[in-house]
């Protein structure tokens, strides 16, 4: 069960359970909707900002441990930022999740963000990490359509 | 042999060969591998299924022994290719009793004879103001082609209901079968509730109207004797992978005077008596539904599965994944309440298909920490979302069984299940 572990890291289950900013946002701004045709989850992002800085971020939806905690942490993580930051912060989180880079100190750069570290040994769950990261940039460009992984 | 089949009834197979999971294991490579350093589980027969030694070796037979194209060279190789390829339909006839060979077409898979159907049938015939009856129960591919054929002809899609226990509705058809339903198409066998559906009731019903009738078959021809004159209906389909064969082959069967009255699909090599510059006529049934080269090797293994699935014996393979089915229910069952099974309560209602969710865990969550012990089941919408609809679910596991998974490999599972429960919901109580 070791891969395992290191997949569902003790504060990504905790997420799942408690998941943080879980809520729509009535004065939110900008807002998008993400979907994963391959298993049906869906989530809205919603994001209030004050000029190009992120005062306010949260999300509604349905989906598994990983897409659901990734959101939620997500949502922490982005908080107070400006665009840019959060921008840059997904270009990490990305390479981290997808194993594209070795990133020399994950915990670092990304925080807590590091727990997805495992996902990248299982290729088939990048998408529901990445998913609620491609719905905030979305929202934050207000693309009118739908987001989805495929 | 002795044979008194009772009327629909077919006959028992020869007792004295007792069907042993165990034994035709040994026929299939891949069973004998490990995932993750766990012996392999692979519930996943509905998505596909392994291919034995047989279908390997015939493949294999072609590449290396008598690769040359068909219906063309004028040399011995080629005309064996030929015999070989063609061989195969007679296999395919007796399989589904056809009347005819020329009543069965390669085609790449379920989806594309569909396909063929809603475009050569569909496209001709369909007017605005005819409907198509189909089911929410309905794989995406016999939901889409219609979706579109009904765009493109001003035709309308009529959608019969689910039971709360994930059978059709059946007093439905009576109410929307009218003599404006052109075609009525549904499946033999629902890839995610494991419904079998009363084709021949349904044929009878579509009759009165005169309307034709579709099956898709992808999940039955595998698992359960299919007899298409027993059934009465006018077109059916299923594909080559689902049944021990190779992907890219699949068959569409049709009545003869409809395959005459439809145009061809697709224009090419092969499907042709002539070309001129001013015009081309079409080859004889049923080449003239089979443009271009074909996929000659996935034919011929086709055949070998044929053959390899009636050495065992249809009936003694659709016996055993029925006990499977009982005793899978049944453990997941005893698994606790927050497990919710779709479809059928009774095995003897459905296919080897079991979809179900367990407590709040995501049937995503689960598909990865069961394969963690090496069993392969899938999660997801399962190409169905209308039933995920219906049943208020975004996503649900699915357990899908073959003649080849045995009641240890249901345990393995349920073991498995049991683990990825605690994990997730250990630490929240």
């Amino acid at each position: 069960m070791s891969e395992l572990t290191d997949l569902y890291q003790e504060v990504i289950l905790d997420h799942h359970r408690h998941p943080r900013n879980f809520k729509a946002l009535p004065d939110a701004d900008r807002q998008a909707l993400g979907h994963n045709p391959l298993c049906g989850d869906q989530l809205i992002v919603f994001v209030k900002l004050a000029g190009d800085v992120i005062v306010d971020v949260a999300f509604q939806g349905q989906g598994c441990a990983i897409s659901r905690a990734s959101a939620s942490m997500m949502t922490a993580a982005v908080k107070g930022l400006p665009r840019a930051q959060a921008d840059a912060l997904f270009e990490k989180f990305h390479q981290l999740v997808t194993g594209q880079k070795e990133l020399g100190h994950p915990e670092i750069e990304l925080g807590k963000l590091a727990a997805f570290g495992g996902v990248c040994e299982f290729p088939v769950r990048v998408k529901c990490a990445s998913l609620p990261w491609h719905t905030l940039r979305a929202a934050l460009e207000s693309t009118a359509k739908p987001i989805s992984t495929e | 042999m002795d044979r008194t089949p009772a009327s629909g009834l077919l006959p028992k197979p020869p007792a004295e060969v007792a069907f042993s999971a165990a034994r035709v294991r040994a026929d299939f490579p891949i069973l004998g591998t490990t995932e993750r350093g766990k012996p392999l589980v692979y519930l996943d027969n509905a998505a596909t299924t392994q291919k034995p030694t047989a279908v390997l070796d015939a493949m294999r037979g072609y590449f290396e022994e008598y690769c040359a194209n068909i219906h063309r060279g004028a040399y011995a190789m080629s005309a064996k290719a030929t015999d070989a390829y063609e061989g195969v339909r007679e296999k395919v006839r007796r399989l589904i009793n056809a009347r005819r060979t020329d009543e069965i077409v390669y085609v790449r898979g379920t989806t594309e004879a569909i396909n063929l159907v809603s475009h050569s049938w569909g496209l001709k015939y369909l007017k605005p103001g005819d409907e198509i009856l189909i089911t929410e129960m309905e794989h995406h591919s016999n939901i889409v082609p219609w979706q579109i054929a009904a765009q493109r002809t001003g035709a309308t899609l009529r959608w019969v209901g689910l039971r709360d226990d994930g059978t059709l509705e059946l007093e439905a058809f009576d109410r929307l079968l009218t003599p404006r339903t052109k075609l009525v198409a549904v499946t033999q066998c629902s890839n995610v509730l494991g419904t079998i559906n009363p084709i021949v009731e349904i044929v009878q019903r579509a009759r009165r109207v005169g309307a034709l009738v579709l099956v898709d078959a992808a999940q039955s021809v595998p698992n359960m004797p299919v007899d298409v004159q027993l059934l009465g209906c006018d077109f059916l389909a299923f594909s080559g992978h689902k049944m021990c064969g190779p992907t890219g082959v699949g068959i569409l069967y049709a009545r003869r005077e409809l395959l005459d009255a439809m145009d061809p699909w697709l224009g090419g090599g092969d499907m042709i008596r002539e070309v001129r510059m001013e015009g081309s006529t079409w080859n004889e049934l049923p080449w003239k539904f089979e443009a271009g080269t074909p996929a000659i090797a996935e034919v011929i293994g086709l055949g070998a599965a044929i053959d390899y699935l009636a050495g065992i014996g249809i009936a003694r393979i659709r016996n055993h994944e029925q006990g499977l089915a009982a005793y899978a229910l049944e453990r997941l069952r005893g698994l606790g309440p927050d497990v919710r099974i779709f479809g059928p309560r009774l095995a003897c209602h459905r296919g080897g298909v079991v979809a179900f969710t367990v407590g709040d865990v995501h049937p995503h969550d689960l598909a990865t920490i069961v394969d963690q012990d090496g069993v392969c089941v899938r999660a997801g919408h399962h190409c169905a979302q209308p039933i995920m609809r219906r049943f208020g679910v975004a996503a649900t596991a699915r357990a899908s069984f073959y003649f080849y998974n045995t009641e240890e490999e249901v345990d393995v599972l349920i073991d498995s299940l049991r683990r990825a429960r605690e994990f997730f919901q250990g630490g929240a109580r």
